[in-house]
């Protein structure tokens, strides 16, 4: 990749990228939940969130609060949660990281680790909770799989997300 | 060094007005959303025509996937065969046991029903589907069990309507689109199932447990008459499901309860039938379910006969008033007396 742009077009499709690029592998990762997957058991982890957690605890200059809230709307209407699920949670986990953020100053990579786990413990209680509500009386056991596995996934996303970043800032 | 604050943009008030307002969107929209939450709980039919556009815009998707999926599963499956080869092959040969046992009853009842039937005259029942459809996603990221369905309201799916496959039940379709559905498979927490066992006809109920297999419950306290291997159908209670689908096999118990397995896999299967609701009233809204006239009493049993001359024949007559009785007697008096 020439470090000069060459044309208007050039820049435009930069710009956009650099812009974008966060956007769209959040709605990406939402749409796999898409997948034509029919399992019986929950292990899986819930990859919209994931990544949102992720471009949150990478870049955290990029989103505001408040674009956790469209974000949360989308995927509840793409995934049939009860709408709001995503919504509040999200916005929520956006809002806890804020002030997280205030308080620390500073984090490195294992401060991002534990806050990411804070974050999915508090969303995997919420959807547990929620879905209670609903009159799915299941037991919390059945959300620890996907509990840990969400945990583990945490390196692996953030090296994926990571790469992105690198890909959309580059000239 | 550390670094600046990312939260205050500097000295420019219009900026630092900005990050606030940004926190106050993200409160209000918490404020919304628990609203939303609370309707979700409240009528789960809420704000259907914008779920189930979202559902009809990607359906397709997951469609277009489906064949790449079922190659997947296919390995994952697979690997965990070849991991419990052991365990299973003794499940197995146990299971076929029982399986060729009951078998063997079955074809003595097949008969049995096949003369019945013929002795009362009534066709098989078949054609008695509204649709058959493939099972296009499920919801694998949350503790719901819920799938898509690949057919909607434009197929004369509705909502109530139970779904099966060749091998037994899945579940009854929650909320329609006009080209996809949303089912709530039996193994979700929010599923009862009605269900007796076939082996001696004990009612129970078939509750999900939200990791893929059931809870059994029986309606009396204190008894667990399940055994490992039990097959159990729909007893048809209830009016939603038709009776006599197979739901779940016994694996287990735990305490008090028993654990069984639902006997259709909806990872595995491709096409599920969808089938009108056993009796629409059981379903439908309480005025519209029509008033059934009742069966003609059953004649009482034969009294001994009473004197005929100390009960007036007007007796019945709305129009019998009793200060005619006195004349009526005479004139009943009369006519007895007249033929003879």
């Amino acid at each position: 990749m020439s470090r000069i742009a060459g044309s208007e077009t050039e820049v435009v499709i930069g710009d956009l990228r650099r812009r974008y690029v966060p956007l769209i592998s959040t709605i990406f990762a939402m749409l796999l939940g898409l997948l034509p997957v029919v399992n019986s058991s929950l292990w899986v982890p819930d990859l919209a969130f994931l990544v949102l957690v992720t471009w949150r605890l990478v870049r955290p200059e990029i989103w505001q609060a408040q674009v956790a809230l469209g974000l949360g709307l989308l995927a509840d209407l793409i995934s049939g949660a009860p709408l709001g699920q995503s919504m509040l949670l999200w916005t929520l986990v956006f809002l806890g990281l804020d002030y997280a953020d205030y308080l620390l100053g500073v984090r490195d990579y294992w401060l991002d680790w534990t806050l990411a786990t804070a974050a999915i413990l508090f969303h995997t209680a919420g959807v547990w909770y929620i879905a209670l509500l609903m009159g799915a009386k299941v037991s919390v056991l059945v959300m620890l799989p996907q509990l840990i596995l969400s945990i583990l996934a945490y390196p692996l996303v953030a090296r994926l997300v990571l790469r992105l970043d690198r890909w959309r800032l580059a000239r | 060094m550390a670094p600046p604050s990312k939260r205050r943009p500097g000295f420019s008030r219009r900026a630092q007005y900005g990050v606030f307002i940004g926190y106050l969107v993200a409160v209000a929209g918490c404020l919304i959303a628990v609203l939303l939450l609370a309707i979700a709980i409240i009528d789960p039919k809420g704000f259907q025509a914008l779920r189930t556009a979202a559902m009809d815009v990607t359906a397709p998707i997951s469609n277009a996937g489906r064949s790449v999926a079922g190659f997947f599963s296919g390995i994952g499956d697979s690997i965990g065969d070849y991991w419990r080869a052991g365990s299973q092959n003794a499940e197995l040969r146990a299971e076929l046991e029982t399986a060729r046992r009951e078998l063997h009853s079955r074809q003595a009842l097949e008969y049995e029903n096949r003369r019945l039937h013929a002795l009362l005259g009534l066709a098989q029942e078949t054609g008695d589907e509204v649709t058959s459809a493939r099972i296009v996603s499920s919801s694998f990221q949350s503790p719901r069990r819920f799938a898509t369905l690949a057919a909607g309201s434009g197929s004369g799916v509705t909502a109530g309507m139970p779904v099966r496959s060749s091998d037994g039940l899945i579940g009854r379709v929650l909320e329609t689109g006009r080209w996809a559905s949303r089912v709530l498979l039996i193994t979700d927490g929010a599923s009862n199932v009605p269900v007796r066992l076939v082996r001696d006809g004990t009612p129970a109920m078939a509750v999900g447990r939200g990791d893929g297999s059931i809870e059994l419950r029986t309606l009396e306290v204190g008894q667990n008459p399940f055994r490992r291997g039990d097959v159990l159908v729909t007893s048809g209670a209830g009016g939603i499901f038709p009776p006599n689908i197979p739901v779940a096999v016994v694996t287990g118990q735990a305490g008090e309860r028993a654990i069984a397995q639902p006997i259709a896999d909806p990872g595995r299967l491709d096409f599920a039938i969808v089938q009108p609701i056993h009796q629409p009233a059981a379903d439908g809204d309480l005025n519209a379910a029509r008033p059934v006239t009742p069966a003609a009493p059953v004649p009482a049993p034969p009294q001994p006969a009473q004197p005929q001359a100390q009960r007036p024949a007007q007796q019945n007559d709305p129009r019998y008033q009793p200060a005619l009785q006195q004349q009526a007697g005479q004139n009943q008096a009369q006519t007895q007396a007249v033929p003879r």
